[in-house]
Order: structure tokens, then sequence, then C-alpha cells
């Protein structure tokens, strides 16, 4: 039994049953699940949810699930005192959440737990989605977990090499020949005609509480309280949101004292409406067309781009864009301090906290948080120009010969 | 009849532009305005388009054509 007691319109506070929608009747906007706070505080304390298991179902109560959860193993990720890339930028409490480490290597997996939990629930035998690569692997398991079908869409143009992590689970993959908008269309099409579970179409409200588990996570991590700042990427915004929500419930359950986060969003130059928006002082964001090399993030039309947005400010954080060069000396310099092999848009991250810090407004004793949301090895290609080894013969003449005469 | 729920979004030379107005009157499309915000700058509407399907594509591609950008209004589907 959990404490979801209805879905709440974002906008006009218009109430639903708990169903798969994920729009207003009234005013089109987005819907989002309501709990009853008083009841959950009454039966959470940070001893009941320590107790818990080691992932991010330990967070269990706090989640819109009724059911048996379809769970391949996720959460409950490091937290890494990132001491060597602090020294570079600047910053003495500095982690690194690197959620890299899930079972499909991306945070989508947290989402994608709780929405495919769900959608067995309300009695689908199929789930669905459309995406480029970290959805479509994490759906595409979930699925196979969950003994349904999956049915997952490709905008056509994507490299073999990144759905190689979706094909691997065998779902019903789909190339379409057309741009992402008719991929857009497609399934919005598709989500109306088939009875099927679309993970970010009429399962978004509970997809979207998954990611809540990565600002719980981290608090608890933490030792029970919320950092100071926190930088994470953005594409539909999402995310984003959902760590902010995450911290505030925590706060409002009385885990963690009043939460005083700043909220930094990144995002890449050339895919940035809500950096763009925030820059410009708009209350409103204007979908772009995406062109940067992190793929993951290239999001013109940010669903969730207002409620970022209004985070973002809201918190006393800010916004952030890099470009391409920058990216990949993100990844470059996280991996190369750190040990942690981000893709691209880990690289948004890093390159981001940098001016940050570079700027001031990151504080060298603020506990800061970068998340890492998902893994490099999926789209090296993007790093296919670092792999530069020397070449020596099998003796200790050319080894030495590479290396300068030893001592 | 079909339904479809889609945001419109202007450039800053189409605002001035009768464009809903004109889609409902070339086209047998029914449009019902949820919301909006306009400024002299940009604007954008989310809108409910009814009528027959063919109808509605036929107006969508007009509206397009004229240079409005035409979403989901759900905002992409497509993620990384």
């Amino acid at each position: 039994m959990s404490y979801a007691r209805a879905l709440r319109c974002r906008k006009c506070g218009q109430e639903y049953p708990v169903q798969p929608i994920n729009l207003c009747d009234f005013c089109l906007s987005p819907l989002e699940v309501s709990y009853d706070y008083k009841a959950m505080a009454r039966g959470l304390s940070r001893e009941k949810l320590a107790g818990g298991p080691l992932s991010m179902w330990r967070y269990r109560d706090m989640l819109p699930v009724e059911g048996k959860e379809v769970d391949i193993g996720t959460g409950l990720t490091p937290l890494v005192k990132a001491d060597n890339l602090g020294h570079e930028l600047g910053l003495d409490r500095l982690y690194i959440k690197n959620d890299c480490l899930n079972p499909t290597y991306s945070f989508k997996d947290r989402p994608v737990s709780v929405a495919v939990t769900k959608a067995r629930e309300f009695g689908f035998d199929a789930v669905a989605c459309a995406s480029t690569g970290n959805l479509a692997a994490s759906v595409a398991a979930h699925a196979t977990k969950a003994n349904m079908k999956a049915y997952v869409f490709v905008p056509s143009g994507i490299e073999p090499g990144k759905l190689v992590g979706a094909a691997i689970y065998n779902p019903f993959l789909m190339t379409v020949d057309g741009s992402y908008d008719d991929v857009n269309r497609l399934c919005a099409a598709l989500a109306q005609k088939y009875n099927w579970g679309f993970i970010n179409i009429n399962l978004r409200p509970y997809y979207a509480e998954g990611s809540k588990t990565l600002g719980y996570e981290v608090v608890e991590q933490l030792g029970w309280r919320a950092p100071d700042c926190v930088v994470a990427p953005a594409a539909s915004g999402l995310l984003f949101t959902r760590i902010w929500k995450g911290l505030d419930e925590l706060s409002m359950l009385g885990i963690i004292e009043p939460v005083n986060t700043h909220m930094y969003v990144s995002q890449a130059a050339g895919s940035s409406p809500i950096v763009s928006a925030f820059q410009a002082g708009a209350l409103h964001v204007h979908p772009v067309e995406p062109n940067t090399i992190a793929k993951s993030i290239a999001i013109g039309n940010p669903a969730d781009g207002y409620y970022a947005l209004r985070i973002a400010r809201q918190s006393g954080g800010g916004a952030c864009a890099v470009t391409d060069e920058e990216i990949i000396d993100g990844v470059k310099l996280l991996a190369q301090t750190e040990g942690i092999f981000a893709e691209a848009a880990g690289g948004v991250v890093i390159s981001s906290l940098k001016k940050l810090a570079a700027s001031g407004a990151v504080k060298r004793d603020e506990v800061t948080v970068a998340f890492i949301t998902g893994a490099g090895p999926r789209t090296q290609e993007t790093m296919a120009d670092i792999v530069k080894p020397f070449t020596v013969q099998p003796t200790l003449e050319s080894v030495e010969e590479v290396l300068g005469a030893p001592d | 009849m079909a339904k479809k729920q889609v945001m419109f979004t202007f450039p800053e030379e189409m605002i001035r532009e009768p464009i809903i107005y004109n889609l409902s009157h070339q086209f047998k499309v029914v449009s019902n305005i949820r919301r909006a915000d306009i400024s002299e700058a940009k604007g954008w509407v989310v809108l409910e388009l009814e009528g027959e399907e063919q109808e509605i594509e036929r107006g969508i591609a007009w509206v397009t054509a004229k240079g409005v950008r035409v979403d989901p209004v759900i905002g992409d589907i497509v993620e990384g």
C-alpha cells in the first residue's frame, strides 16, 4: 500500500485518480503524483530507511507503487569524495554521484523501474518508449525482467553501436525513417491508438518519481544532510526537478533540516533551451533544434523545462552551458582525476562545474554534488581521438626508449 | 472526429498574424485554446484541435509551412 493518493495537475491543481494518464484534461499541463505526506511522515524514520534493501527500493514508501517492484538491482550507487577533481577546480568538499553504475549504465534505471512496476500494476502487457540509447536499454531490460513486451522506437541515423545496449534484451526495436520530430509525432499517435504503457507518455507521472531516489540517496550518503550545491544535467528537465523534489520531500517529512541547496542546471550549448531562458530572464522555455555531441541530453523541447527553470531560480542556483569542446574536456578531466568514465552528459556537468567554481558561484567550502548520469563506454566514439598508443618492439630496449633512460 | 493536443510556438514575425483564426477558417478544424503566453517578441499557445484526422493534419501542415513550430503538447518524446 503506497501513500500516493491522486494525480495532480502541476498548473491548475485539478486532481485525477491514480491511472495511466499524464495530462490535465482542462489545461493540458503535466500531472504529477500527489501523496498523503502526513501519513507518510508517521511511518518513516532515518533508521527505517537505512534498514531497507541495498537498492533504490529502500525508499519504496516514498514511491507510488503498490505491487511487487520490477527491480534489476538499481540504485545505491557510489557517492565518491572527489579530492583530485576538487583540487583542480578549487573545491574542498566536492562529491561525484556516480550513477553510471546502474544495471544498464545510466540513471534511467531508476525512473524506468518505477514506470514498469506501475505498467504491470495497471495490467499492461507491453511497454514502449522512444529513445536514442539509455532509455531504450533500460526499458528493454526491465521489460525482460517483468516478462513484458517492449517496443522501442529510434530515429533513423543512430549509430548501430548505440543500439546494442537495447537490442541485447530482445525488444521490438524499430528505427523510424524520419527526423526526431517525426518520431515524436509517431509516438504521440501510437500512444493514443495502442494499449501500451508508454514510459514517457501515459506512465510519465510515475516514471518521474523514480528519479527522486537520486536525491534521497545523496542525502543519506552525506549523513542525512542536503548538499549546499547540486550540479546536474538537463534534457527534458525531469531529472533536475526530481532531484530537488527528493531533497524537498525529505525536509518536509522531517527526516532532514530545511533544505537550502542551490540547484545548478547544466546543458550543452548546442541544446540549451533551459539555460538560454534562465540567462534571458524568461519565464518560459522556447524550443530549439539540438546540435551537440551530448546526444543523451539533446532535447530541443523539454517537457519539464519550465519547472527546471523555476527550481534553478527559486533555489538561488543558476544555469550553465558548455561547448562540445568543453564537453570532451570535461569527460577527460573526470576520467583523469577520479577514474570515472562518463558519457558526454557527464562532461557537460564537469565543465559547467568548472565554470561555476571559477566564477565563484560554487564556493570552495560548499558541499557540492555533481551528478554523473550515464557511462562513457556506450558513446566512446566521441573520444576516439584520445587513443594514441606508443608502438614498441617486444624488447626492454624498445620500451625504455619510449620511457626515457631509467635511473 | 479526432482530437489532437499541440503546442504552437510563434517566431517574432508571426506574432501579429491571426494564424489560429485562419486555421479554423481555412480548414474544418475547431481550435480550443487551453494555455498561452504571448509577448511582442515570442509566443506559444497550447491548444486542442478537433476535426477529421486528415483535416487536422492538413491544418498542421499549413501552420508549419507558415513558419510556426508545432510540437506535441507533452514536449519531446524521444529521450536519450
